[in-house]
């Protein structure tokens, strides 16, 4: 059974995707019945509420085991008998944190503004324009994806060291310049919707290649945009590899790198202050919290699209 | 026959001037290709049959870094390890998720708040999610096993037993896969409602309702998390460093929760070998690209497409 995706679909058309919520009844029990608390009902939402604990327990828990003093944070309770805010001053001690936090802000920035900039370049190269190449080198495009990083780390990495950047933030973003495969190959579906007569059009009131991209392409796939870019920040505040391997002064470090340090001298020192610790994770996590809590229709539609290219 | 030659010769003159364009757009990447990841390449299969060190003087050593690959127990073991993890991780993986995309798909209004609540986690730096399931897994006083102990259930030292490192990186993942499950969502939603319904005419029950319809259109969507979701768990990393690698476990760190990646970080940037290291990198290359390839094959035969063709 094929669908015809250009004839429009109306509310009653037998062809039209199930809205969410119609289909359950009919994937999981009977088709077609009116919804009563049947027993299957009860089941669903007590596994629906047992995998919420699952998913959300361990975040409440961090945010109360970094406030707890150090003999209670593994009495699991979820609310501390004593409150003892002083540990977040204590990772404030514990090295260059806001230091940390801003290298990772800025890291994170210039990696995702570069990276949006650069892919969506590319992609509307690979959208808009004809040319011999286009087929076999979006073919390469693709493949890169499967290339593991391992393979081109070390030459990478003595690529920066040649040209003086090891020990510095440079070689945490510049490489996005470049374009990264799988955001360009996001992107040109979008700018492949485009309907292409709007192109011609402003051509012909004599718009520059690019200004097709810029006053066409760019306002018109803003979501897409804007999806790369959390994306990336996400990827790149989280990253923990390219921070390893580059950074050495711990003024330089990302907020994850210091925070495998901090959890690392505990250890090393035998103190397990697991408190300390624990606040210290809570800080590395909250600014990316932030970012979903603003951007949280970007990444779920972003997961969509992915879906649909699967 | 002049003004058709004539047009010929204008169009082809539009068509470089198109091609241009395309190229200048495009350069960006080309460059990016050839600087970082092509000539990279090259140079890597190049380090690779030498002893390079970043200090000491380089030689060509031939196959020999292949060789001790074969005959280093830590590559063989860490290599183990990291299929274990994966085995356990990818099959229970898209288990869980599409099972929760299911339960979430009745939802309508409520479905919003359990998709924010279950990508959450993926928010988390691996660095920071692994030091709290460092504490949640703990053995004697963690929270999980607590849980388990209501049910009178011993649970194991999740971080410290060696039989259960690997277990317990799974588990990390396994909080960790939101996104599967907001991949799911849609591709169920996107299943044309009068399948169900024809097949609910047929008499089809739930079960085979699921078999035959959910599962054979929802295929691409499982095809493409099976895909990523191996290569990913083949190149683990943050969460495997970050709960067992630190200076306190040093070398008497237990090999079972050596996971590739892992072992070849240390060879590159702690001791330095980054001839070997780089063999490591190309044999991690070669089984991504045979298992991808199986993968591909098997799957192409169960994956259904609308259409009959990829997009």
């Amino acid at each position: 059974m094929t669908l015809d995706v250009r004839r429009p679909l109306r509310p009653d058309d037998p062809d039209r995707p199930a809205r969410e919520g119609e289909l359950a009844s009919l994937v999981t029990t009977g088709g077609g019945r009116r919804r009563r608390l049947t027993s299957g009902l009860v089941v669903r939402w007590l596994l629906l509420l047992l995998a919420t604990v699952a998913f959300a327990y361990p975040l409440v828990w961090l945010v109360s085991a970094s406030l707890k003093p150090k003999a209670q944070v593994f009495d699991n309770r979820l609310v501390p008998e004593t409150v003892q805010w002083s540990n977040f001053v204590t990772v404030w001690d514990a090295g260059p944190v806001l230091q940390w936090l801003m290298n990772s802000g800025l890291v994170s920035l210039m990696a995702a503004a570069t990276v949006t900039l650069s892919s969506a370049l590319v992609a509307f190269g690979f959208a808009y324009f004809r040319f011999r190449l286009r087929g076999a080198l979006f073919g390469l495009v693709l493949a890169t994806m499967m290339l593991p990083g391992a393979v081109t780390m070390i030459p990478v990495y003595l690529i920066w060291n040649r040209l003086g950047f090891v020990d510095t933030q440079v070689p945490l973003w510049a490489g996005n310049l470049f374009g990264s495969a799988f955001y360009i190959f996001l992107m040109r579906q979008f700018f492949l919707g485009v309907p292409r007569e709007l192109f011609e059009a402003a051509r012909i009131d004599g718009c520059s290649n690019l200004g097709l991209f810029r006053r066409i392409a760019l306002p018109l796939c803003r979501p897409a945009l804007i999806i790369v870019f959390i994306f990336e920040l996400q990827a790149s505040w989280s990253d923990l590899m390219k921070p390893l391997i580059y950074l050495q002064t711990e003024e330089y470090y990302t907020m994850p790198r210091g925070l495998k340090q901090i959890v690392d001298s505990f250890a090393l020192s035998g103190q397990y202050n697991w408190e300390i610790a624990m606040a210290a994770t809570l800080v590395a996590t909250v600014p990316m919290i932030i970012v979903f809590a603003f951007g949280q229709r970007y990444f779920l539609e972003g997961l969509a699209t992915q879906a649909k290219q699967g | 026959m002049m003004r058709l030659r004539l047009t010929d010769r204008r169009g082809s003159a539009l068509q470089r001037r198109e091609a241009r364009a395309g190229y200048l757009f495009i350069s960006p990447w080309v460059f990016g290709f050839l600087a970082l990841t092509a000539g990279p390449m090259v140079v890597s299969l190049y380090l690779s049959f030498t002893d390079y060190s970043l200090v000491n003087e380089t030689h060509q050593v031939g196959l020999e870094n292949y060789r001790q690959l074969f005959e280093d127990p830590r590559v063989g073991k860490s290599l183990a390890n990291t299929f274990v993890y994966a085995a356990m991780f990818v099959p229970l993986g898209i288990v869980v998720a599409l099972g929760l995309a299911l339960l979430l798909l009745r939802l309508g209004r409520f479905s919003g708040f359990f998709r924010t609540v279950f990508y959450l986690p993926v928010m988390t730096p691996g660095v920071a999610a692994g030091a709290m399931f460092l504490l949640l897994l703990n053995g004697q006083r963690g929270l999980l096993n607590d849980v388990l102990g209501w049910f009178g259930i011993t649970g194991p030292n999740w971080t410290t037993d060696p039989a259960w490192l690997k277990p317990s990186l799974a588990v990390v993942s396994l909080w960790t896969m939101g996104g599967s499950i907001i991949i799911y969502l849609a591709a169920l939603n996107n299943v044309p409602k009068q399948l169900y319904e024809a097949a609910l005419l047929d008499g089809a029950g739930p079960v085979r309702r699921f078999v035959s319809v959910t599962l054979p259109m929802i295929s691409g969507a499982l095809f493409f998390t099976v895909i990523t979701h191996t290569i990913g768990a083949m190149q683990m990393f943050d969460q495997a460093f970050t709960m067992y690698y630190g200076p306190q476990q040093g070398a008497t760190a237990s090999d079972e929760s050596l996971v590739y990646m892992v072992y070849l970080f240390q060879n590159a940037f702690q001791y330095f070998r980054m001839g070997f290291a780089s063999a490591l990198a190309w044999v991690l290359f070669a089984i991504i690209l045979v298992i991808t390839v199986v993968q591909v094959r098997v799957g192409n035969r169960f994956v259904y497409y609308e259409g009959g063709s990829t997009r």
